[in-house]
């Protein structure tokens, strides 16, 4: 009898399974990173679309302000002129310009509708102001403005603005953090399902250990395993995900907040990165599962 | 090669194995007998490290066995051949496949023809292809042995080979371990049974150590 000459493995040998295929409880793996990835894709979009939202108000409203004036029918024009004069004279106002009737009955009709006799009511005037780079002092602007024109009123939005672009900017945090704890728990799950795999495979890493094999060699066939998995698993998720995103309603001009969700330009890149990630979750995942439990056996 | 001194192990109730003191010579063979919960498959597997004393000093290929790390102890049993009782296959793969894991796990494979010339050897060509649990008591104790001794180990440890076999296989495998130690293997053989350890000394130059009182000694002459 002679003793085999040792060689360097084939790809066959290789990829030998040592350990045994898991059945049908290895889909469980599976089908859960893909519906969490899907989930995934999802947040993604919710927190790209709400930092999306929060720019666009604050950019939108930052940059305008109105004046509006009330007063009496005869004092209208002339405090009109007084405000256009202060405008004028004022530093970091890019433009203004006072909404004739026409436009003003424009603003009014939704609500009031056609053929309004806007001359008849005490409407006040609005006077448009667009900011410009540096912005103007808002607070000196009401001092001059309450002097030169007492019915004016300088409306800067930031009552509103700022509550708006805080809800959107939450809205973002609530995304990412939703992403965060969606990985985290398919770190949970990915764990116990390879505790569970590794100790119903007690028995065969008993042998691997007896025939000399590392510790990592075995860890190894356990990780590719859970990562391989995990990879199908979100790709599918992602591809579903992406495809839902993609079948909603297109986003209308004014950029409404739901139908705003989704993905645009290089937006359509982050989903993909999903995969990659759940992967990598799943690697680490394993990995450490499979070295703390190996540790236990000798 | 293999070196116990002043061994002791004791599981949490008293001691199993204590003051073992011996060295097992390259190309040596033993017996190591005793009753059945003596400590035979204890002392094996203090002797390839599954199990680290309680006591005393056990060395592996002159290392001590307390300072091997994980890896290390994973290289060592590159070395050293063990034949289970309960064979432990892994029975999704094929016998071949099973026979080659010591390979396998390396990142290595053996010569196809070399692997039949071993089937061959232990008479298990023919069942190549079969899986563990299709086979005998007796193939699974030769696939078992022909497993242990793929990476051609300096030591083949056999924890009760012939247990689950009749007389007439329990020789062609004692027969196979006495060629493995003509080819200069250091080989011990745990085993009850005493015909097999008679039948043995006809053929090789055999010590006998016997596990009695937590002590294992070298049995005199006389069986």
């Amino acid at each position: 009898m002679r003793f085999p000459r040792a060689k360097p493995a084939s790809p066959a040998t290789r990829a030998l399974q040592v350990v045994p295929p898991s059945g049908p409880t290895a889909w469980l793996a599976t089908f859960t990173a893909g519906a969490m990835t899907f989930l995934c894709v999802f947040a993604l979009a919710l927190s790209l679309a709400s930092g999306r939202l929060a720019d666009r108000w604050s950019e939108a409203l930052a940059r305008t302000a109105t004046i509006r004036l009330s007063a009496p029918a005869e004092q209208m024009e002339i405090q009109t002129a007084a405000i256009l004069s202060v405008l004028a004279t004022t530093p970091g106002i890019a433009s203004y310009r006072a909404l004739d009737e026409a436009e003003t009955r424009a603003l009014l009709e939704p609500w009031f509708g056609p053929g309004l006799p806007v001359e008849a009511l005490p409407i006040p005037r609005l006077i448009e102001v667009v900011e410009g780079d540096p912005g103007y002092d808002s607070q000196g602007l009401r001092q001059r403005l309450a002097a030169e024109a007492p019915g004016a009123l300088l409306d800067d939005h930031t009552r509103w603005r700022r509550p708006l672009a805080e809800a959107a900017e939450r809205l973002r945090i609530l995304g990412v953090l939703s992403i965060a704890l969606i990985g985290a728990a398919m770190a949970a799950m990915i764990t116990l399902a390879a505790r569970a795999a590794l100790a119903t495979n007690a028995e065969v890493i008993r042998v691997l250990r007896l025939v000399g094999a590392r510790d990592s060699y075995i860890a190894r066939a356990f990780v590719r395993r859970f990562t391989l998995r995990t990879l199908a698993g979100s790709a599918v998720g992602t591809a579903a995900g992406m495809a839902g995103v993609a079948a909603l309603p297109a986003a209308d001009a004014a950029g409404g907040f739901l139908t705003g969700l989704g993905f645009t330009g290089a937006g359509w890149l982050w989903p993909l990165v999903l995969p990659l990630l759940a992967a990598l979750v799943a690697f680490l995942a394993t990995r450490r599962a499979a070295f703390q439990k190996l540790r236990e056996l000798t | 090669m293999i070196a116990f001194e002043n061994v002791a192990y004791s599981y949490g109730g008293g001691d199993l194995l204590s003051d073992v003191t011996l060295r097992l010579a390259p190309g040596s063979f033993h017996f190591l007998t005793g009753p059945s919960g003596a400590g035979k498959s204890t002392f094996l597997k203090l002797a390839y490290a599954e199990l680290l004393p309680t006591a005393g000093r056990v060395t592996l290929f002159d290392r001590d066995v307390t300072t091997l790390s994980r890896d290390d102890v994973a290289r060592t049993r590159r070395r050293i051949g063990i034949v289970h009782q309960d064979c432990k296959f892994l029975d999704h793969l094929s016998v071949a496949a099973n026979m080659a894991l010591p390979f396998t796990v390396s990142d290595r494979e053996s010569d196809p023809q070399d692997l039949d010339e071993l089937l061959a050897w232990v008479g298990l060509r023919h069942l190549a292809d079969a899986l563990p649990p299709q086979l005998s008591g007796g193939e699974r104790q030769r696939a078992a042995l022909a497993r242990a001794v793929i990476v051609d180990p300096d030591v083949i440890l056999a924890d009760e080979p012939t247990g689950n076999v009749d007389w007439e296989m329990s020789l062609r495998i004692l027969t196979l371990l006495v060629e493995l130690n003509k080819m200069g293997k250091t080989i011990v053989v745990a085993t009850h049974d005493l015909n097999l350890i008679r039948q043995a000394k006809a053929q090789v130059q055999a010590r006998v150590l016997r596990i009695a009182k937590h002590r294992v000694q070298l049995a005199g002459a006389d069986l």
